[in-house]
């Protein structure tokens, strides 16, 4: 039966912030895990391996045999051996030999599955060879987490920072678009919306303007790896500029081509990627624009005069 | 004719608790999005089995009047949630696509 991890059940995932979802799908255990450790031999004894904890302030001990896990010494393991008194003995007859372990490669979100799963706060990692490569423990999780948020925070900061000055008579707005974030596209294009009603623009022009927003945004989201979106509203015209951090376009003809996608099966369930966004935008365009570099980005522009043309629609 | 008297008398039910019963002033059938955008007039009821968010994006966009869901394809809650905030009324309907098309082109042309 397929597991279904506790954090994606109806009731949670809601509650889950998306970028937390994305960064513990991203990562993967060996991003997280501890792989300087102490560990031990099945000759060790309890008392000395009590003496390693205790000196290093650490709740388990790994038990290898060349490279191979057979074992955990935990801190419940040294206290049934003082109990017991076998303290002073090897550990191999005692040790927990029962053992849930992780694989390096296995996402994030599949360890924090574990620990709803299990009672355990630590799990031993192997690698794709069975090898025993280090230790996730929940402090490990945590930190790994917040780094990545820390990382995204920073790449965000670093793209606000480089906002344009504005002029005179020039509104500019900028957003970001990630990748894939069906949740959040189309926001920009509403920010948009609602700044030309603010300066009472004329309805058809607010349509013609939305469609194209929307769909240069969609554009970004679907194809590329992420970029951002601007907005230069001026005395007479209002200019919306994506621009994306790759992977570009090789052929930009046939890009505008009606019909013609890249888009994937998923994109099309949903209604998109039937190869209309771009002849859309280029409808409701008075400009249009695309430049794109293969491995590098694309950049499309379109303008759209505040003055009605005749043969908009 | 209003998008609540348009449910009226084609008997399709209106999902959505609060909506703007603007005047609806045609319609337009496509479950391509795409096409939508490129297509659609404003003020429109839209046709169509795109039961998710991004339609209520389009929708909104668009200024349409409302969006009418076929085939008893289930409504996500997001989806709803985003509607009620945009103001769109979500209308559903057993039938498909074409049988619901003639039905609401007879209720505002006639």
């Amino acid at each position: 039966m397929p597991h279904r991890f506790p954090i994606l059940s109806e009731d949670s995932a809601d509650k889950v912030p998306s970028l937390t979802m994305e960064i513990i799908f991203r990562l993967k255990v060996k991003d997280a895990m501890m792989t300087s450790l102490w560990t031990a031999t099945k000759k060790h004894t309890f008392r000395e391996i009590q003496t390693v904890m205790r000196d290093n302030e650490i709740s388990g001990v790994p038990v290898l045999d060349d490279n191979r896990l057979v074992g955990i010494v935990s801190v419940s393991d040294i206290i049934n051996a003082l109990d017991s008194g076998h303290i002073e003995e090897p550990i191999e007859a005692y040790m927990s030999k029962q053992l849930i372990v992780l694989e390096d490669d296995m996402p994030l979100s599949f360890a924090v599955s574990y620990y709803n799963k299990y009672p355990y706060r630590r799990f031993p990692v192997i690698n794709k060879n069975k090898e025993f490569v280090g230790i996730l423990t929940t402090k490990d999780v945590l930190t790994a987490i917040l780094n990545e948020m820390n990382n995204e925070i920073n790449i965000l900061e670093n793209q606000l920072h480089h906002d344009k000055v504005e002029l005179p008579n020039q509104i500019i707005r900028e957003y970001i678009i990630k990748q894939f974030d069906f949740e959040k596209a189309g926001q920009a294009s509403f920010k948009l919306k609602k700044l030309l009603k603010e300066k009472e623009v004329s309805r058809k022009i607010i349509r013609r303007a939305s469609v194209a927003a929307y769909e240069m945004e969609i554009n970004v989201a679907i194809h590329s790896n992420g970029g951002k979106i601007t907005f230069v509203l001026e005395k007479d015209s209002i200019t919306i500029i994506t621009k994306d951090t790759g992977p570009g376009i090789a052929d930009v003809a046939q890009a505008i081509e009606e019909g013609y996608s890249t888009a994937n099966d998923w994109i099309r369930s949903l209604g998109f990627g039937a190869g209309m966004g771009i002849p859309n935008t280029k409808r409701v365009s008075d400009e249009f624009k695309i430049e794109s570099e293969p491995g590098k980005g694309t950049i499309v522009k379109s303008v759209i005069y505040l003055e009605e043309t005749d043969e908009s629609q | 004719m209003r998008v609540s008297e348009v449910a009226a008398k084609t008997g399709i039910e209106i999902v959505t608790k609060s909506f703007n019963d603007i005047e609806v002033a045609n319609g337009y059938t496509s479950d391509l999005l795409s096409d939508v955008m490129g297509f659609a007039e404003e003020e429109s009821l839209l046709i169509t089995i795109q039961a998710h968010k991004n339609t209520v994006a389009v929708a909104s966009q668009l200024d349409l009047a409302g969006i009418v869901i076929c085939n008893g394809r289930r409504i996500p809650e997001d989806m709803r949630l985003a509607a009620e905030q945009e103001g769109i009324a979500i209308l559903q309907t057993e039938e498909n696509q074409f049988v619901t098309s003639h039905k609401i082109y007879s209720a505002i042309r006639e």
